[in-house]
């Protein structure tokens, strides 16, 4: 194998990881703060995440005309929209209830994720039956979205590519200001350390449990649409993979941790792209494409061996 | 909506004749049905509903010639998923009904095999329309039967074509990791080998949105020619991507992509697309032009792909029940021995099932449209047993 092209494309290759990650970073918060307010795994955030696609690919079919921006702005509006409600609907519904009266017991609420989940997946594919007869939804094409441009060191980028780094720059940043310096960052992060003393200091658990499934519908909604734009269909069964990537991403970078979710979504994009690209090369076609999980799930057992609360996790150990 | 409304008209129609007839003829009359399984929901229904379709108006048009024998004939359309757990669900239940005589199905080579296993224990006659993987009747069952093409001269006719005509020395081949996408990518690379052409990498892949990877290792590469063996949602997204990424290799594919929705979904990256196909396009038929017209009549959609081809393997077990009667063994010897006149030609069956005498079809898109310009019709034999 010429090591010569293995450095070639490596630019293309760490690009292509960032933009992977950064849709898994942006999945991986909504399990990641979830979970530190409930101790959850929302295993229904994978379709909070679909539905947030298809969502915004309605909105972008419907604007076409309305030019590539406003197609785009509308269609990531209407994705965190439906997402973040989608995602407060489904606490309310689903685990409320049963944090009210089974709340000792944390494997019943992580039952009902699943079974939030099956059902998502299939009122997707009835809503795309019913309304269009159809399986999946194609984002349109606007020229200024798909042009390709060069960058250096022969690496190339499309114009959704920048669209896509830069709202995901954007929503990790607003993300950020919410939880670090507004009071009801404060309260989520109070909840998060301990519900009961939080309470007794008048913040509302369930007001601020509301709060983060919607921050973390929005994410998940925005990334479907990212998602969407940059590998073209969105069929029911689209967020399954993207949704365990992430919460391993989660988990990755310490669950329960913001930055560490983000770390994690990036980390695992790039492992998965690399692992992808580079095992067939160097193995001359005998370790294939298709093992590019087997490799980037190698990685993280090796790294939960050594750091077992992940790459940021605080060093205190917890059963799901 | 709309295939909600039809369902219900037909079904609505189908229980009023059977109450209108069942006073009237219950004592001559027996209803046998005709079973149709293809993909119905999930993403190549657009494929399967063709077949569907094929079936359906072969049963309106030909059925009736079974009242001579007092017999009436119902179609049972079934949806398999395209998964080959749900189509072996469908099969034990259709041995079961002692109504159904015969099968035209599947679309998916890896629910047909093992589908086409039980058939055969209870003597029921399969003919499909579009299975095209070589062990489908390499088996050699008695039941089992195609009106296409195989794999092992498809491949082999894409590959001549990419070498003698399109003139490509390095090609990258990429499969779905199916029964079918990993049979016809294997058929390629090994005839391309034995034409000179160097291959250089054959993966399988499962994914369905993101092929960086294997875009990425194009760029390494630098093939001049890619073939994807697999079906047209997955071949759509990664010829988009390739081209997304400035990837100028020649793009070809097979069979499976041969629908509108491949280019519905590749957009502009269609263009410049090459197929091998065993179900040419009615334009390739004198027969096809009526037929055409009378399904945009019924129906009101353009036949695609398979219709024509389902049509026919109706058409053959309608004949095979006129010259046997309602009974399963004597319908699949019948089949077996069946020549007729059909849509795409004459058709014969060898000793294994395979049509003596098969259509493969080079087909270009030049300006990413479908249906596309036919370059090239090859009738060849399938090959004979133990090749």
């Amino acid at each position: 194998m010429d090591w010569q092209i293995i450095l070639d494309i490596l630019p293309s290759v760490l690009l292509e990881g960032l933009l992977l990650g950064l849709v898994y970073a942006m999945i991986a918060l909504g399990y990641s703060m979830v979970y530190g307010v409930l101790g959850l795994i929302n295993f229904a955030h994978s379709e909070v995440f679909m539905i947030g696609a298809v969502a915004g690919a309605e909105v972008m079919i419907g604007c076409v005309h309305a030019g590539p921006a406003a197609a785009l702005v509308l269609a990531l509006l209407a994705g965190a929209l439906v997402s973040g409600m989608l995602a407060v609907l489904i606490e309310r519904v689903a685990y409320r209830p049963l944090r009210r009266r089974a709340s000792k017991v944390r494997l019943v609420p992580l039952i009902t994720a699943i079974g939030v989940s099956f059902f998502l997946q299939d009122a997707a594919r009835l809503y795309l039956g019913l309304v269009h007869d159809d399986f999946y939804r194609v984002y349109p094409n606007f020229e200024l979205l798909e042009r390709t441009m060069d960058l250096p060191l022969q690496a190339t980028i499309q114009g959704k590519g920048i669209v896509l780094m830069g709202v995901a720059a954007l929503m990790l940043g607003v993300l950020w200001f919410l939880v670090v310096r507004t009071p009801m960052g404060r309260a989520i992060r109070a909840v998060a350390q301990d519900r009961e003393a939080a309470s007794l200091m008048g913040i509302d658990p369930d007001r601020v449990i509301t709060r983060t499934f919607f921050l973390g519908g929005c994410l998940g909604g925005v990334a479907g649409v990212l998602f969407g734009l940059l590998y073209t269909q969105i069929n029911p069964y689209s967020g399954f993979f993207p949704g365990i990537k992430a919460f391993t991403a989660a988990v990755l970078g310490g669950i329960g941790s913001i930055p560490g979710a983000a770390l994690g979504g990036l980390f695992l994009g790039v492992l998965e792209i690399m692992g992808g690209t580079y095992l067939p090369l160097v193995s001359d076609g005998n370790i294939g494409t298709e093992y590019k999980d087997i490799f980037a799930f190698a990685v993280l057992i090796a790294i939960l061996l050594f750091k077992p609360s992940g790459l940021l996790g605080r060093g205190h150990v917890e059963k799901v | 909506m709309a295939i909600i409304v039809r369902r219900l008209a037909i079904g609505l129609l189908v229980s009023g004749m059977a109450l209108l007839a069942m006073p009237l003829g219950a004592e001559e009359t027996r209803t046998i049905k005709l079973a149709v399984v293809s993909p119905l929901s999930g993403e190549i229904a657009q494929m399967g509903e063709m077949i569907k379709l094929g079936v359906q108006l072969a049963v309106e048009e030909l059925g009736p010639e079974l009242a001579a024998r007092g017999l009436r004939l119902e179609l049972a359309p079934q949806d398999d998923q395209a998964n080959p757990d749900v189509g072996t669900g469908i099969a034990r239940r259709l041995v079961n009904d002692a109504d159904v005589m015969g099968v035209v199905g599947h679309l998916n080579s890896g629910v047909a095999i093992p589908a086409s296993e039980i058939y055969k224990d209870y003597s029921l006659v399969m003919v499909s329309p579009a299975n095209t993987a070589t062990i489908v009747t390499d088996r050699g069952y008695a039941t089992v039967n195609r009106v296409c093409g195989r794999d092992d001269v498809q491949g082999p006719a894409g590959a001549e074509f990419a070498a003698n005509t399109l003139h490509v020395k390095k090609i990258f081949v990429v499969h779905d990791k199916t029964a079918y996408g990993q049979g016809v990518a294997q058929a390629f690379a090994e005839a391309s080998r034995k034409k000179g052409l160097r291959v250089l990498g054959f993966v399988g892949t499962e994914e369905r949105a993101n092929f960086q990877p294997l875009v990425l290792q194009m760029r390494a590469l630098n093939p001049d020619l890619v073939y994807f063996g697999g079906t047209y949602a997955q071949a759509a997204v990664l010829v988009k991507q390739m081209r997304d990424r400035r990837i100028k290799a020649l793009y070809m594919s097979d069979d499976a992509i041969d629908s509108e929705g491949f280019v519905r979904i590749a957009g502009p990256a269609a263009r410049d697309v090459y197929y091998t196909t065993v179900a040419g396009p009615s334009s390739e038929f004198p027969a096809a032009k009526a037929f055409g017209e009378r399904f945009t009549k019924r129906f009101h959609r353009r036949p695609e792909g398979y219709a024509i081809y389902a049509y026919d393997a109706a058409h053959v077990i309608i004949a095979a029940i006129r010259q046997a009667g309602p009974d399963r063994a004597a319908i699949a010897q019948a089949v077996r021995h069946m020549e007729l006149e059909g849509i795409t030609g004459k058709i014969a069956f060898d000793d294994k099932g395979d049509r003596r005498l098969a259509d493969y079809f080079i087909i270009h898109l030049p300006e990413g449209t479908y249906p596309g310009k036919v370059v090239r019709k090859i009738a060849m034999p399938a090959p004979p047993r133990g090749h």
